[in-house]
């Protein structure tokens, strides 16, 4: 059985939130109508959004580092916010593990909201129903479109493909080998939710030098004692080789 | 947690309807078994069933503001196998048909004896209100574990809840009927008045130790498991937006430390304090104005109680919405 997921590399993350503005034009662009969006110029603006950028700053100054830091469903193995649904609105796909709602069906009364510790379900203020990524399900599938665009609109959007989409139970795929490779974690491990969704952590590259590496110690010339004076030329400075 | 006035009418207003209900029960049960000497009448029944039922029905009105496509509430009957929200919808409609059939069968005297065991005459009424009972204490555990079954919400997610909302409705229920026997049925007033006492302080030692509890919490999720970064300094700069969201508006009550400290020991003292002075009165000089007094501290008392216990509860989710950059 296949588990459709984002694999998301903080990395590779600038913050540009060209993820959430691409989401949001996708998804409210859709048959299921618009997504709320009021006063998005004025004082006061509110809407429903399914994907946000956040920004973390690690460490103290100046011994710190910024983490911009995406979050959208995650699609969770275990989604805590399903069984909870009164009306069975609220599902997972069997076929892809998509975590879905049904906007027919939603009488929108917001328990599934309270039961996800992610805060990634947003109930929609004007159609009443709950609403939440749906990893592009009507983009993935659609075969109008050309191949390579067959995959959810933010990670179409990334500037910096920090976005992976896959099957994460596909050993072989890519966003699998991403998370083995990579150290590829999830959020709130402590809830037993298993979000499909991973993160791919900060890495640096360090290469450590053993002092054996940088001054020979089978050096022939230490060998025979021979002591190098700085202040002398050397026979670098005097020959050409 | 940003608690929503349709649920705590909802849950203060069934739970008093259920309460009431398991008085006037419990008082035909002892007078059956002859523990008591039988003195209520059936019009006595029927009035309280009566008002048992338009405390259920207050509750269900309520409950459908809460709800964003009310038209379509028949549906949530469907998924009872997972969802105690589903199941306290089926249970809700049952308990007021039994609570409605009792009050009806005691009102047109329609009091057939089913059998008889020894002295003890079983009759129709005594039959109804068993199932009725039965059904109210699955309507009490429904309600709590809506909220208790939700594990990181770790304020909630204790037997505390369940037992509070069972003990907290029942001594409002008992404190209704004390009130309506004080009105009513006055040879009543002790055996209703005695109970709502016992009730009230078990109730009090529950709630008390629920609140313990809750200041002994430390909560599970932090920042770093949040984010799933390795270090004991991290702050959020900014949550991605600047204005409001349903992520920054229903899970936060958005009130001072003191103004929590404020409804609690309100709560504490109308509540509990308050009734448990007027009950102690009417057992010695029974009042109809003391009872009311009693009764409207209570129910006050039990908003910001319900009040309290959502606002209480510490959604994971608030982690991510800290910072406006």
């Amino acid at each position: 059985m296949s588990q459709l997921a984002l694999v998301i590399d903080l990395n590779v993350c600038v913050g540009c939130h060209a993820c959430v503005t691409n989401c949001k034009e996708w998804n409210t662009s859709g048959s299921a109508g618009a997504l709320s969006d009021d006063h998005p110029y004025g004082k006061d603006p509110s809407g429903t959004f399914f994907n946000r950028v956040q920004t973390y700053e690690v460490g103290v100054f100046p011994k710190t580092e910024t983490v911009h830091f995406p979050k959208s469903c995650l699609h969770c193995e275990d989604p805590p916010c399903v069984p909870v649904c009164p009306t069975g609105a609220s599902y997972k796909r069997a076929e892809d593990g998509i975590v879905l709602v049904d906007y027919d069906k939603c009488i929108g009364c917001r328990y599934c909201s309270w039961a996800c510790p992610y805060g990634a379900r947003e109930i929609d203020e004007h159609q009443k129903v709950m609403k939440k990524c749906t990893l592009c399900v009507d983009r993935i599938y659609d075969e109008t479109l050309a191949e390579e665009e067959r995959k959810p609109a933010c990670v179409l959007a990334c500037p910096t493909s920090a976005r992976l989409f896959g099957d994460v139970h596909d050993p072989d795929s890519e966003v699998s080998v991403a998370i083995r490779e990579q150290g590829g974690y999830q959020l709130m491990p402590e809830w037993g939710t298993k979000p499909s969704n991973h993160y791919l952590p900060r890495r640096k590259n360090h290469v450590s030098y053993h002092k054996d590496e940088l001054e020979r110690a089978d050096n022939p010339l230490k060998k025979e004692d021979y002591q190098v004076d700085s202040s002398e030329p050397s026979l670098d400075d005097v020959t050409s080789w | 947690m940003q608690p929503a006035f349709s649920v705590i009418f909802l849950t203060t207003l069934i739970g008093m309807g259920q309460g009431l209900f398991l008085a006037i029960y419990t008082e035909q049960v002892y007078s059956v078994l002859e523990v008591v000497q039988k003195s209520s009448t059936d019009t006595f029944y029927g009035i309280a069933s009566a008002v048992s039922l338009l405390l259920l029905i207050l509750g269900l009105i309520a409950s459908i503001f809460h709800l964003g496509h009310p038209e379509r509430a028949w549906r949530s009957a469907a998924m009872w196998r997972t969802s105690w929200l589903s199941r306290e919808v089926i249970v809700l409609p049952t308990v007021m048909g039994l609570v409605f059939l009792y009050g009806l069968v005691h009102f047109m005297g329609w009091n057939l004896t089913v059998m008889t065991i020894g002295a003890v005459v079983i009759d129709l009424s005594f039959i109804i209100g068993a199932l009725a009972t039965l059904a109210v204490f699955s309507l009490f555990i429904a309600t709590g574990m809506i909220y208790a079954c939700l594990k990181f919400l770790q304020e909630w997610h204790s037997p505390l809840t369940v037992i509070n909302y069972i003990l907290l409705g029942s001594a409002s229920g008992f404190t209704m009927a004390t009130l309506l026997a004080a009105y009513k049925q006055p040879e009543l007033i002790s055996f209703f008045a005695g109970w709502s006492i016992v009730l009230l302080l078990f109730a009090f030692i529950f709630r008390a130790a629920s609140l313990i509890r809750n200041k002994r919490l430390r909560p599970k999720s932090t920042v770093q498991t949040a984010i799933g970064i390795r270090h004991n300094q991290i702050k959020q700069k900014s949550m991605g937006f600047m204005g409001g969201s349903v992520n920054t508006r229903d899970f936060f009550h958005g009130k001072t430390r003191f103004f929590m400290r404020s409804i609690k020991t309100i709560f504490i003292i109308m509540v509990f304090i308050i009734p448990l002075i007027m009950l102690i009165i009417t057992l010695f000089k029974p009042s109809v104005t003391v009872m009311g007094i009693a009764m409207i501290s209570m129910y006050i008392g039990l908003i910001a109680e319900r009040w309290y216990f959502f606002a209480e509860g510490n959604h994971p989710q608030n982690i991510y919405y800290q910072t406006i950059a």
